[in-house]
């Protein structure tokens, strides 16, 4: 019997899988043939990023959870035993608590690609409101991951944003109670965050970027020209003109991408995995002690934009529930960009100048909320008092709340001025530039 | 309860914020790779701080990597009974400390990377006789702490001037200012270096690290020039 070569015998393999499960199709469907865009730019890296981060994020979890003990007696020692006592325990708390932030960072930049040209306009509604429960669920999944190391910021900052519970009308104190599952944060939190963080919001994300994913090949990703690519075909073989197959012209495309995120990321976890207290705070290396309240109590950077539009509202009839729904829709309203949109085209490339002001000033909008969610509100001191209206009040508050209409106003306007903006001709064909 | 929520709730809105004083820090030389700083360091911790302090997440043996011999821990500063594996505990309990300070002393394992390193140094510089104060000490940088001055024999005896806000020695201890500035530097050294001993070889591997990620992105930019060379 002639012997068989190497290549014929995975051929071998292959096909015996094949004819059980759908490997070769799936690899085709999803990778060699799945066309996209030629003219992905710089903006097109963070998606993949993410899933790359979330992926490292499970992996290191996976290792901290051999060590950790979700027990508040426990909890802050078995983080510094990590640190010193478990080989290379640093390196993968410190991977982990980076990747937090980073995951964060690719997030609102993978979010703002969208916004500039308009991944999110039909037929692509439902990819991006996939997105937008991946970014509530990461956001839940953060907040819950911020209490475990048992710190005075994880347990003041746990405190505070379950308070905000406590602000609904009527079933406030009793719901906030039932999220803690005690009188304060305690040991019963504790558990069940570390529930919350190691199982069920993972498990949900994994479900959620799966559809993300599954949508995202359906209708084919959008490009920084905003044009469909399924409407010039080649007649022959069916395939997009300005498509390239994903596997391999973007997987080593991307490899650039991720080798130039992990030189900044291996810089921070090496060289500073505090990040000058952005990514882990001087107070978090305290224990949580319920009798002392730490001076300044702030969210990680990543919630300080809407930390921020929390602060601005002010209350009414002693009431800090309009600054917590306020808060909420600063996050929910993102699901109704797709019907807000009233633009003929996609990309910011053909929009006009309108777009152009609105998107960046929401940008601006965000940065300097986000850094104001980040210091005292007295920050900046008060007007005097001889100033009408706004003398005594603090500086920084009155700038977190124009700031805070702007960042409203972006959406809420978006139908007005979209439409009246005037466009460019888009072209028919993508651009490589 | 609901007042302690309605009172949280008031904290986190409102601007309340305990201000510290702005104290000009004086910047404290922390050089890691000096090993004999850290010794020096380690034992003025061992035999000042350590009998109300603890440092119990740092291990008698990790001492091994700032180039202390065993048989030196094991003389020389090592609690009778205590094995180098152990950690730094004290036997000081926590509720009897608490009766004697108002306070009980904190672990100082991680207070390097909750106060940082100038705030030590500062603080062990900062202490001055106050006849006020049952403990007859204050301090400058942590205003009416609950410790007293356990280097002072050392130092000598400060006061404060209530017009400059500034220290001026008013009894000499064993060592002059510069003799006291090194045991401080030497201390906060060794402080900084215990709350997190891994940290010079995390920058060492960081190097290697990071040296090698650039050589894959040569590699995959030219991967990458190979495979799109006819995408136009």
């Amino acid at each position: 019997m002639p012997k068989k070569n190497d290549s014929q015998n995975s051929r071998g393999l292959i096909s015996w899988i094949d004819e059980r499960f759908p490997l070769s199709s799936f690899i085709k469907n999803h990778l060699t043939g799945y066309y996209a865009p030629k003219n992905f730019n710089f903006w097109y890296f963070f998606g993949a990023l993410a899933l790359f981060i979330f992926v490292m994020q499970i992996l290191t979890g996976i290792f901290l959870t051999m060590h950790y003990k979700p027990d508040a007696s426990q909890a802050f020692a078995s983080v510094e035993y990590i640190m010193r006592d478990v080989s290379f325990g640093w390196l993968i708390r410190y991977m982990h608590s980076t990747g937090a932030s980073l995951f964060f960072v690719v997030i609102y930049l993978h979010m703002f690609k969208s916004l500039m040209y308009g991944s999110y306009q039909k037929p692509r509604e439902l990819l991006w409101i996939f997105g937008v429960v991946i970014f509530l669920a990461l956001m839940a999944e953060a907040f819950f991951g911020y209490l475990l190391p048992w710190g005075q910021m994880s347990y003041w900052g746990a405190q505070v944003i379950v308070n905000l519970f406590a602000t609904v009308p009527f079933i406030g104190p009793d719901l906030a109670e039932w999220v803690r599952g005690d009188y304060l944060i305690s040991d019963a939190t504790l558990n069940r965050f570390f529930a919350f963080h190691v199982i069920a919001l993972p498990l949900a994300l994994a479900g959620l970027i799966f559809c993300h994913l599954i949508a995202l090949h359906e209708v084919g990703s959008n490009n920084p020209d905003g044009i469909e690519i399924k409407k010039f075909k080649d007649k022959r073989t069916g395939i997009p003109l300005d498509g390239i197959p994903f596997h391999p012209y973007y997987t080593v495309k991307d490899l650039i991408g991720l080798t130039i995120f992990l030189i900044v990321f291996a810089l921070i976890i090496f060289f500073m995995p505090e990040m000058g207290g952005y990514f882990l705070e001087a107070n978090n290396f305290v224990p949580a002690d319920p009798l002392v309240t730490p001076s300044h109590i702030a969210p990680v950077w990543y919630f300080t934009p809407f930390y921020s539009i929390l602060r601005a509202v002010p209350p009414i009839l002693n009431s800090q529930f309009p600054g917590v729904a306020a808060m909420g829709f600063s996050v929910l309203i993102f699901f109704f960009v797709p019907w807000l949109d009233k633009s003929p085209v996609r990309s910011i490339r053909y929009k006009g100048i309108l777009y152009k002001k609105w998107l960046g000033a929401f940008v601006i909008s965000f940065i300097i909320l986000g850094y104001l969610g980040t210091v005292p509100s007295n920050v900046w001191g008060q007007f005097s008092s001889a100033i009408p209206l706004l003398g005594g009040s603090d500086i920084a508050t009155v700038v977190a709340r124009i700031f805070t209409i702007i960042y409203f106003l972006f959406f809420i306007l978006m139908p007005i001025y979209s439409k009246k903006d005037k466009t460019k001709p888009v072209p028919t064909r993508v651009r490589m530039k | 309860m609901k007042k302690i929520i309605i009172l949280i709730l008031i904290l986190s809105h409102s601007s309340f914020i305990f201000a510290d004083d702005k104290i000009i820090f004086e910047k404290v030389p922390i050089d890691l790779t000096n090993k004999s700083s850290l010794q020096k360091g380690a034992k003025t911790f061992i035999n000042y701080c350590l009998n109300c302090h603890s440092a119990k997440y740092m291990r008698y043996n990790k001492l091994l990597d700032i180039g202390l011999s065993k048989k030196n821990i094991e003389e020389n500063l090592l609690f009778t009974g205590k094995k180098i594996g152990d950690p730094m505990e004290i036997s000081m309990p926590v509720k009897e400390s608490k009766k004697w300070f108002g306070a009980s002393p904190p672990d100082l394992s991680l207070v390097a990377r909750s106060r940082g390193s100038d705030w030590i140094y500062n603080y062990m510089k900062g202490f001055y006789r106050d006849s006020s104060r049952k403990i007859g000490w204050n301090n400058l940088v942590y205003v009416n702490t609950a410790m007293p001055h356990i280097l002072w024999e050392l130092q000598g005896e400060q006061e404060l001037n209530e017009k400059t806000g500034k220290l001026s020695l008013i009894k000499p201890g064993k060592l002059n200012q510069k003799e006291y500035d090194a045991v401080i530097t030497d201390l906060t050294n060794y402080i900084t270096y215990m709350s997190e001993p891994d940290q010079l070889k995390r920058k060492k591997m960081g190097i290697y690290v990071v040296g090698f990620l650039f050589l894959l992105l040569f590699l995959v930019v030219k991967l990458k020039q190979e495979f799109w060379k006819d995408i136009k």
